[in-house]
């Protein structure tokens, strides 16, 4: 009993150590975020030491219906803008900032024989090519980009059979990472991170896929609305947008 | 009304069942009457699926019966695919996923088995497998059947596993809580509820019916 008393007071004092008096942000992020979003929130806790930045990554219609049902966050960077128009229509944030244009990438395996650097889409045709991970179109806007990318390049109806669909951009990526899929369309951004370090990706040309934009809101009911505002600043600032150039975004 | 997600989880569920008797059973009865020091090794790994995340359950199989492991080759030169992203695949994750839940009621009937029954079968020279399958399993049945419809119900509100390994492909890997997975997502509450109430109601059906079984199996303290 008293070493439990012992072990309390230790996790205790150690716990409130870490907290050091800084300052909450709660944020949820798209996961094709994931690698930029870590970098610029390190930048962003050098100039201002007092914020404690948390970011939860996830798939933005699963943020979406948790912010309606009231979690409690104070800023919202979704992979589109459609969810953060509708939390504005529904009188949840103010205004919505488009912060970074997303592009796709074709990954696959470095072992791979495919010449996706010449053929492209296509090459996803070859009969060599048995599963082609992509996000889930029907909750994932990099999942739809990369639906209409296949079927701009002509060859949805040859590569529809072998889909497998991650429920988010880092699922998709992780069925390919993994070795489990042959090739995947995941965000630019991702192609160069360390779960895909194992492949080599080539940019899906812009031409056939309308851009991603991407948008971000700071919440009505955030319990830190000027911390918020202050990072969102900082992310559509020069040291923000050099971050995000950096990440393979196109910047609005 | 997802009837594909519906007819692929009952499936999905019946065969893991069958897979999990024919397998589960001499598993437990082997448990039970084993003198060997492997058996305390051999339990904590049938219960480990318990305590393990499913989604830590699904991404070691997803990486070590994955295209690159000698396991995943040797999967696809038997079965002809590679084993993540198919219904094959979903099985064999099945069948471990839900494999306590079999085993322990199982072994728990097979150890109930008075086992002066089972020497008196042996007395009159009734080979083991003779009196396993004569004097046994028939005293046993209640719960086999118990650890049956068990995983039959685990199998059925799978969920972490399939997200790992089965890629939802529809009429493939999409069962029914993926396709619920997915409708929430997508914000479509109406079908989502559909779903749900599907599920919810397959679930206490069964729930029920294992109640019963036991209800009939367990001893009366007072009078009788």
């Amino acid at each position: 009993m008293r070493y439990l008393l012992l072990l309390v007071a230790v996790l205790g004092v150690s716990c409130r150590g870490a907290a050091a008096d800084r300052r909450p942000l709660a944020v949820a992020a798209a996961a094709n975020l994931k690698p930029a979003l870590e970098d610029l929130e390190r930048a962003f806790e050098e100039s201002r030491p007092d914020v404690d930045v948390r970011v939860t990554y996830g798939a933005s219609g699963a943020f979406f219906a948790q912010i309606e049902s009231g979690a409690p966050l104070d800023l919202f960077f979704s992979a589109d803008r459609e969810y953060p128009r509708r939390l504005v229509a529904a009188g949840l944030a103010k205004e919505e900032v488009v912060y970074a244009i997303g592009r796709l990438a074709l990954w696959v395996p470095r072992g791979s024989p495919l010449d996706v650097e010449r053929r492209g889409l296509a090459a996803l045709a070859d009969p060599a090519v048995r599963k082609v991970a992509i996000a889930n179109p029907a909750v994932a806007p990099y999942g739809r980009a990369a639906e209409v990318a296949l079927r701009a390049a002509g060859v949805l109806d040859a590569v529809t059979p072998k889909l497998v669909l991650g429920a988010s951009v880092a699922q998709a990526a992780q069925f390919a990472g993994s070795g489990a899929a042959d090739a995947a369309l995941v965000p630019l951004s991702l192609a160069s991170s360390p779960a895909l370090a194992a492949g080599r990706s080539v940019p899906v040309p812009d031409t056939l896929h309308p851009p991603i934009e991407q948008s971000a809101v700071v919440l009505e009911a955030a319990r830190a609305p000027g911390l918020a505002r202050d990072l969102l600043a900082f992310v559509c600032g020069a040291e923000g947008r050099r971050i995000l150039a950096r990440h393979r975004y196109a910047l609005p | 009304m997802d009837l594909e997600a519906l007819r692929l989880s009952l499936w999905l569920a019946t065969l893991t069942t069958l897979v999990l008797v024919v397998l589960g059973v001499p598993l437990a009865q082997w448990l039970t009457t084993t003198r060997s020091r492997l058996r305390l090794l051999v339990e904590a790994v049938v219960a480990l699926p318990i305590v393990l995340p499913p989604t830590v359950l699904g991404f070691y199989l997803l990486v070590g019966l994955g295209p690159r492991s000698p396991a995943g080759r040797a999967f696809d030169a038997l079965v002809g695919h590679p084993f993540p992203f198919s219904f094959a695949g979903l099985l064999v994750a099945s069948v471990l996923y839900s494999l306590p839940f079999a085993v322990q009621p199982f072994a728990a009937a097979l150890a109930g088995v008075d086992r002066r029954l089972v020497e008196a079968s042996y007395t009159l020279g009734a080979s083991p497998i003779a009196t396993f399958v004569r004097v046994t399993l028939p005293l046993a049945w209640h719960g086999v059947l118990a650890g049956a419809v068990l995983a039959f119900a685990h199998t059925l509100g799978e969920f972490g596993v399939v997200l790992m390994v089965g890629g939802n492909v529809r009429g493939e890997t999409r069962t029914l809580s993926i396709a619920l997975f997915e409708q929430v997502e997508a914000l479509d509450y109406a079908a989502a509820n559909r779903t749900a109430a599907l599920l919810l109601a397959a679930s206490f059906a069964v729930l029920v019916a294992v109640y019963a079984l036991q209800g009939r199996r367990s001893p009366r303290w007072n009078g009788r």
